[in-house]
């Protein structure tokens, strides 16, 4: 394999050159190794500040009564908790691991439009600080729950136009993250790796950014309307006009619901893509898992009213909603089954990255059950903004997707950096993470049983105890993922000292391109398309 | 290999933050202005021209790029593909608002008015407030919402309006076809007629929208249906200058010599475009006008 690299630049060779000096090169930069690392270093800072938010809302609850901060800061803190969470945590760091890890993973030399990838990490970071920004308002942050309901989100001080224009950033920076998620797994394959040779985790992500390209610009116009209603008398969710605020729910979930598995279906594909190596097996069922992840995107357009079950729709609405959810079980279970399936009497052993993904299957299930409890209607009318809600989407989002993130991060560490972490340490971690993430939610199912609401600073007396449990369970787990922070300077700065090899973990190169090249990654992986490696699946 | 012998790899981009610090700096403004400080307009006029200038100076550098043929064919499958899906995008940005007039009409107005598949004991919702309330579209709600109004007509300027799309995108693929033979002279002409069209249609919707607020009584505050009318109407009008500006970028660029029959990915983006917001106006003219 060797092409031809035409150099049309005369002054530079591209694919010799290293990175620029100074803080020029990560303003400027259009090296998807150098986004991705920005994205990640992003969304961690943003997984802090989100979750010193969740620590102020779990210290207010840990007793009845008003102890720290007003009704108004508190509603502001699950509003902006969950929205710093949403757009500045999980999702760029998805996109952080897209930008390091499809090209190399394809064999492509960098992203497709690079300069486009650029802009897409500063539009983020406008996003983020547009939303920020509302916290030192008059009227506070918004403060009527992250999904903006109307007409209580109207109500929001001088926080809504900013909240609206942040969102229509966000909305643009995923866009174009995802355009060029397509774009580079359509176009810069290497030869030979043909679509169902890729990698899981470069399929979940394909389909994950069809969701975002259909589903951002809807939520764009939702809030534009929201906009508009505030600003330019519009009454598009005013009933007296004609309007409805039922209508703002329906679009919003529309985008809503999809976007809970923009979340989750890159956690699929870093499970399919870490479990068999730990395994020693192929994964099982490449093809089925394939299958079920389209299934599972599709499903998630026609089931958004599920999030709506108590608005008063007609009972067929209910019927249709109630059936077309539970439908989302199969697909899921055709996963849960093949990664189980793929440890069944593989050599398996423990490193931390295999720890933490044998928890997402565990506790995934687990969030996953409690979607199917929610999604019989009649059932429902119990669940709902209860805090059996709240319990569930965390057993989705945290044990799941975060956990995810972390395997991640130690799967991939040494390749990124060429140093190895701190096993000892990471598996310290994941235990901490571990057992304090179920102290933290699991009470929550027996709250929201016993009928505590949801997003409420204060609360019945009975409802004391598990409250108390929760809360402790919360800053056990929140100051425990100081260690990820520590291991990943530590790694950075030579970690073990052992020197990695390129495979880093035993028999990796055999399940994917990236345990090919040099540990740590050069600055451009690819200068001539990689001969393609028949990976373990098949 | 063919695909793969010039791996085009651009190394810095000073363009792209340089215009995200604009659309920022614009937003706030804006922001800034509904929240009715003095600071807004000042800060949004700034932050728009820096928008405008960076995006300017980048699509500059590209086309400058481009004519000197630093793109391989895979590059400018890469632009198509970009520039598909970004449509796609607006296809769905354009859905929420249809979806909202379609509910409106199909479903919040029929159960507010107790008629339909939502008449029935117990079901209706106006009895209390809005006893006298009926179902009938257009409507600006029980409350009567924004006063009297005359709904728009469909065939007037608007049915013009459709008639002057629909040849404009007749004269785009014109000039496509000249593009394509090395009909230069054919190119700039179609390019001329297509983005006067652009233009002329433009300027009646705003005369369409002068009559509504000054004769009619039908502004964005008449109830839902002024309200889906102006939104739909007018992200789809402020689509067509996006697309009259493009295209005379295009016009410019052409009669400058650029574009050849194999390489004009900026000219095939802008028709595809062009081509979109046409269809928008045809689902416009038969949901908001028509029907
Ligand atoms: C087996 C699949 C799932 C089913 C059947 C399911 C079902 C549901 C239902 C019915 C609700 C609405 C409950 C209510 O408000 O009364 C809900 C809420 C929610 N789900 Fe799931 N879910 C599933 C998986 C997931 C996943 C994978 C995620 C995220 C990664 C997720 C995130 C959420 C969130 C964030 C909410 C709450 C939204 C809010 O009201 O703020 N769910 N789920
Ligand atoms: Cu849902």
């Amino acid at each position: 394999m060797t092409a031809v690299v035409a150099e049309h630049d005369d002054h530079h060779d591209h694919h010799d050159h290293g990175p620029e000096k100074g803080v020029l090169r990560w303003l400027f930069t259009t090296n998807h190794k150098d986004i991705g690392t920005m994205y990640l270093v992003f969304s961690l800072i943003m997984f802090f500040v989100g979750g010193t938010m969740a620590l102020i809302i779990r210290a207010e609850l840990f007793e009845p009564g008003l102890q720290f901060v007003d009704p108004q800061f508190f509603n502001s803190m699950t509003t902006m908790h969950a929205l710093v969470m949403v757009f500045g945590a999980v999702m760029p760091a998805f996109v952080g691991l897209a930008n390091w890890m499809i090209p190399m993973m394809i064999g492509a030399p960098d992203m497709a439009l690079p300069r486009m990838n650029n802009m897409s990490f500063w539009m983020l970071v406008a996003g983020i600080l547009l939303m920020a920004s509302t916290l030192f308002m008059e009227g506070g942050a918004p403060s009527a729950g992250w999904t903006f309901y109307p007409p209580l989100v109207l109500q929001t001080g001088n926080a809504m136009p900013f909240a609206v224009f942040a969102v229509h950033m966000l909305g643009v920076s995923s866009i174009m993250g995802a355009i060029n998620v397509i774009a580079t797994i359509f176009n810069m394959r290497a030869p030979g790796m043909t679509l169902m040779k890729m990698p899981l985790f470069v399929w979940t992500w394909l389909i994950t950014a069809f969701l975002l390209i259909a589903i951002m610009p809807v939520f764009a116009g939702a809030v534009t309307m929201l906009l508009t209603d505030r600003f330019f008398d519009t009454s598009f969710f005013d009933a007296a006009g004609g309007g409805d605020p039922v209508l703002y729910q329906h679009i919003f979930w529309f985008f809503g619901h999809p976007e809970v598995y923009v979340m989750i279906l890159p956690t699929f594909g870093v499970a399919s893509t870490i479990i068999p190596v730990f395994a020693r097996k192929p994964l099982f069922g490449y093809a089925s898992m394939v299958y079920a992840t389209g299934a599972i995107a599709f499903l998630s357009f026609i089931v958004w009213s599920h999030h709506m079950f108590t608005v008063g729709l007609p009972v067929a609405g209910e019927l249709y909603f109630m059936y077309a959810t539970m439908l989302i079980a199969i697909p899921t279970g055709v996963k849960i089954f093949n990664w189980t399936a793929t440890m069944w009497k593989g050599a398996m052993t423990f490193e931390t990255p295999m720890l933490f993904s044998i928890a997402f299957v565990v506790l995934f299930t687990l969030g996953g059950f409690t979607g199917l409890m929610m999604s019989l209607a009649p059932l429902d009318f119990q669940y709902h903004d209860s805090y059996f809600i709240v319990a569930h989407f965390h057993y989705t989002l945290v044990p799941a997707s975060v956990f995810i993130l972390m395997a991640a991060g130690y799967y991939w560490l040494p390749k990124w950096t060429g140093h190895m972490y701190n096993e000892k340490i990471g598996q310290l971690h994941f235990w901490l993470s571990a057992v304090s993430v179920n102290i933290l939610f699991f009470p929550q199912h027996f709250l929201g049983l016993a009928g505590m609401p949801r997003r409420i600073p204060d609360y019945a007396i009975q409802f004391a105890d598990w409250n108390m449990v929760s809360s402790i369970g919360a800053f056990m787990y929140g100051f425990s993922q100081l260690l990820f922070v520590y291991i990943v300077i530590d790694t950075i700065r030579g970690g073990t000292g052992e020197k990695v090899t390129d495979e880093v973990w035993e028999g990796a190169s055999k399940h994917g391109l990236e345990w090919t090249v040099p540990s740590p990654a050069p600055y451009h992986t690819f200068s001539t398309p990689p001969e393609v490696i028949p990976t373990e699946h098949f | 290999m063919s695909t793969h012998d010039a791996y085009y790899i651009p190394h810095k981009a000073v363009w792209p933050i340089m215009a995200t610090a604009g659309l920022m700096l614009m937003l706030a403004g804006f922001a800034n202005y509904l929240n009715g400080s003095s600071i807004g307009p000042g800060m949004m006029l700034v932050g728009f021209l820096a928008f405008l200038v960076m995006l300017g100076l980048w699509f500059t550098l590209q086309s400058k790029e481009s004519e000197s043929g630093m793109y391989s064919h895979q590059v400018g499958i890469s632009y198509r593909m970009g520039m598909m899906w970004f449509i796609y995008s607006e296809v769905m940005f354009f859905g929420a608002f249809f979806g909202a007039l379609w509910y409106a009409r199909n479903i919040s107005i029929p159960h507010l008015g107790d008629s339909g598949a939502f008449s029935g004991p117990g079901r209706s919702t106006h009895d209390i407030l809005w006893p006298a309330f009926q179902a009938i579209w257009p409507t600006n709600g029980p409350g009567n919402v924004g006063g009297d109004y005359e709904a728009m007509g469909a065939f007037g300027l608007p049915f013009i309006n459709t008639m002057l799309l629909l040849t404009s995108g007749v004269t785009c693929t014109w000039a496509h076809h000249g593009l394509l033979a090395k009909k230069r002279d054919q190119l700039i002409k179609g390019l001329i007629a297509t983005v006067s069209l652009g233009f002329l249609f433009v300027t009646c919707q705003a005369i369409e929208y002068y009559e509504a607020y000054h004769e009619m009584g039908l502004t964005l505050g008449s109830g839902i249906y002024g309200s889906t009318f102006f939104m739909l109407t007018g992200f789809h009008g402020f689509h067509v200058c996006v697309g009259a500006i493009i295209l005379s970028v295009i016009l410019f660029r052409s009669w400058r010599g650029h574009f050849t029959p194999e390489n004009h990915f900026a000219f095939e983006a802008a028709a595809w475009y062009w081509h979109f917001v046409d269809v928008v106006w045809l689902g416009l003219f038969v949901f908001v006008y028509l029907l």
